[in-house]
């Protein structure tokens, strides 16, 4: 019997650690494998057998429950237990998933080489290593796909930049400081299929003629440090890491370096400062890291799921991956659905899904069974969305016609017990916090917006506050330095544009 | 000088001198210091700065821009509560207020902290490197109140 439990920190948050240390006790001669995530969060511990080839799963399991699992196994009444799941695979696929950037994340042993190339991995790599730099280039291109850290910019027009400057050492840094609130699939993948990462960061390196490179990883994610060290040295002892990259004779090496909690290192100018040893400051652009990044050399930065997103393409083609999508934004999009809702975990949905269908016919609703009120999707930065905007279909540019965006695919959901006024406010501080002070209107702007909302509630000249606080808004949009300033007035905005009642402009005749 | 000073800089020659390889070794310098001394001290700082041939600003600097490093004695063991939107969205800031509040808990020191990366089992804290997810303001206060050692189920 091979039982497997996903050794994913949120899992293990959850108790899984102690839901596996049970089953090792319970069924001792069975073979247990500790795997990443499925994102399946609300069947956390999640626990998986094989059976005729599929695999069957019970969650959420706690660690006493084990016992009468093994026992209905053996039995032969596994879907009469009030824990039976089913097929795994099924239940993904009857949500519409398409698993094409974490096909192997929640499957595999995450730094178990033959499991990760007997699952597909390093397919990828095999295929480019036997083109030349531009055709790798043009494959991306074709493929569409775009930056998945949050700006969403097509990721073949940065490599070519790279690709076309000449100026050498060049390098490739992965952005893996994922500080956005209600997001998470960058540690999932870390942590769950960490040799994808690295496969994907060679092949960008091979593309663009890198010979190093980092991966810029936040503190806060102590376990994804421990994976990505493991799969480095593997990486190394197979031979997808060093002076001749799966016998191909070129050479690539990736370092792992950690941030000090800067929520502003996820700015790539900002977290290249911070590699480079100095305090995390955004810079002006141009010239774009692509010309001058890391050390003033040319740099290829990009966000972890990007670089994840690659390998998939090279093996399955560009066009399989541009097959999936509308309009503009092509392939698949990774859902992080979480705050009030009922089954909150990671969904790779292919681009144009509704809000409404994820929120209500995939994470059912409110988790505390009242109505959803808001959601905030792209992180701290992103607006707050009301119920009449769920029918807006998940794209780049079907999001921004809603002055929102899809980030790095956050949602977070609240029910009708949230105070906006309080969440534009928070939107605020957080600016003031994480602000690396570079610039006025986000360092000052920042600090003055949270006095502004605070008179507004108390009532202290309401109407002159309220437009007091949209000139702010327009002032730091468009005189910020980067994006932390220039998009933290969009939640703000948000909120006072779809939820004024919170701010009180219609208290008075209510009141009466 | 005392010996204990003298100890030290050695250790932080020593672990300057074991990054003298890296690209922009300051980050990596400060963890190790602040892992194996808690803290990074003045002291520290200058020999820092004669090591890599900055200034003492430059250095400071970087200390303080970044939440993580500390220039004081630090509590042994340091929770961190998530205080972040997705963990506001089912009661994150219950548990803060519950954490920062409780008195009598001995040698733990509470942090704020936005995003764990645990949204889906929200509200996150973060116990020595351990995340803990599914918390309510009991659960958090009795964690406390074991001096960080026991786990609440």
């Amino acid at each position: 019997m091979k039982y497997y439990v996903s050794k994913d920190s949120a899992a293990v948050s959850v108790g899984a650690a102690e839901t596996a240390a049970a089953l090792d006790r319970v069924a001792p001669d069975a073979t247990l494998v500790r795997t990443g995530s499925r994102g399946l969060y609300w069947l956390e511990p999640l626990v998986e057998v094989e059976q005729d080839g599929h695999r069957i799963g019970f969650g959420p399991l706690a660690s006493s429950e084990v016992e009468s699992v093994v026992t209905a196994i053996q039995a032969g009444t596994s879907s009469a237990h009030p824990r039976y799941v089913g097929d795994i695979d099924e239940l993904l696929r009857s949500q519409g998933q398409r698993r094409l950037t974490f096909a192997r994340c929640g499957v595999i042993d995450p730094t178990d080489w033959d499991d990760f190339v007997a699952h597909g991995g390093s397919a990828g790599l095999r295929m480019a290593l036997e083109q030349d730099g531009q055709t790798i280039v043009d494959a991306v291109k074709t493929s569409g796909l775009r930056g998945r850290g949050g700006a969403g910019f097509p990721t073949g027009i940065k490599w070519q930049t790279v690709h076309d400057t000449p100026s050498t050492p060049k390098y490739v840094v992965c952005n893996a400081d994922e500080g956005d609130s209600g997001t998470y699939a960058d540690r999932m993948m870390m942590e769950g299929d960490p040799l994808t990462l690295l496969e994907g960061m060679t092949i960008a390196a091979v593309a663009v003629g890198a010979t190093r490179g980092y991966i810029y990883l936040r503190s806060e994610y102590p376990d994804a440090e421990r994976t990505l060290k493991r799969a480095i040295e593997v990486a190394h002892e197979v031979g997808m890491l060093g002076d001749d990259i799966l016998g191909s004779g070129r050479a690539f090496d990736v370092e792992l370096r950690m941030g000090a909690g800067a929520y502003i290192c996820g700015e790539e100018t900002s977290l290249l400062e911070s590699l480079e040893g100095k305090r995390g400051v955004v810079r002006f652009k141009p010239p774009l890291p692509a010309v001058q990044g890391f050390l003033g050399q040319p740099t290829m930065i990009n966000n972890v799921i990007t670089l994840c997103s690659v390998p998939a393409i090279m093996a399955q083609g560009a066009e399989h991956y541009a097959s999936f999508g509308i309009n503009k934004s092509r392939g698949t999009l990774t859902v992080q659905l979480c705050g009030n809702v009922a089954r909150p975990g990671l969904y790779e949905m292919p681009f144009g899904v509704t809000l409404d269908h994820v929120i209500n016919s995939l994470g059912g609703g409110a988790r505390s069974g009242r109505p959803v009120r808001a959601v905030q999707v792209g992180g701290p930065l992103g607006a707050y969305l009301p119920q009449a905007y769920l029918d807006t279909p998940l794209g780049y540019e079907e999001m921004a016609e809603k002055k929102s965006m899809i980030g790095h695919g956050g949602v977070v959901v609240f029910d009708d017990t949230v105070d906006m006024a309080q969440q534009a406010r928070f939107a605020m501080e957080f600016c003031d916090l994480e602000s690396c002070g570079k610039c006025t209107p986000c360092r000052v702007g920042s600090v003055r917006a949270q006095e502004v909302i605070d008179r507004i509630v108390a009532d202290d000249d309401r109407a002159g506050n309220l437009d007091l606080l949209r000139e702010l808004c327009d002032t730091m949009i468009n005189g910020s330095l980067c994006a932390h300033g220039g998009m933290a007035p969009f939640p703000v905005l948000s909120a006072l544009n779809h939820f004024s009642e919170d701010f009180g402009t219609r208290e008075p005749a209510e009141v009466q | 000088m005392t010996n204990e000073s003298i100890d030290a800089e050695a250790a932080v020659r020593q672990i300057c001198a074991a990054y003298a390889d890296r690209q922009g070794p300051l980050l990596p310098i400060l963890h190790a210091i602040q892992k194996s001394a808690g803290h990074v001290s003045d002291a520290a700082i200058e020999v820092i700065a004669d090591e890599l041939n900055l200034s003492r600003a430059e250095v400071f600097g970087v200390v303080t821009f970044y939440h993580d490093f500390h220039r004081k004695p630090h509590a042994t063991h340091v929770l961190k509560v998530c205080r972040a939107e997705a963990c506001q969205a089912v009661g994150g800031r219950e548990v803060w207020s519950a954490a920062s509040t409780v008195e009598a808990r001995g040698d733990v020191g509470v942090e704020a902290v936005y995003c764990l990366g645990n949204c889906a089992c929200a509200p996150s804290v973060q116990l020595d490197g351990r995340t803990l997810g599914r918390m309510d303001a009991a659960r958090v206060t009795a964690l406390l109140v074991s001096g960080g050692t026991g786990v609440p189920t």
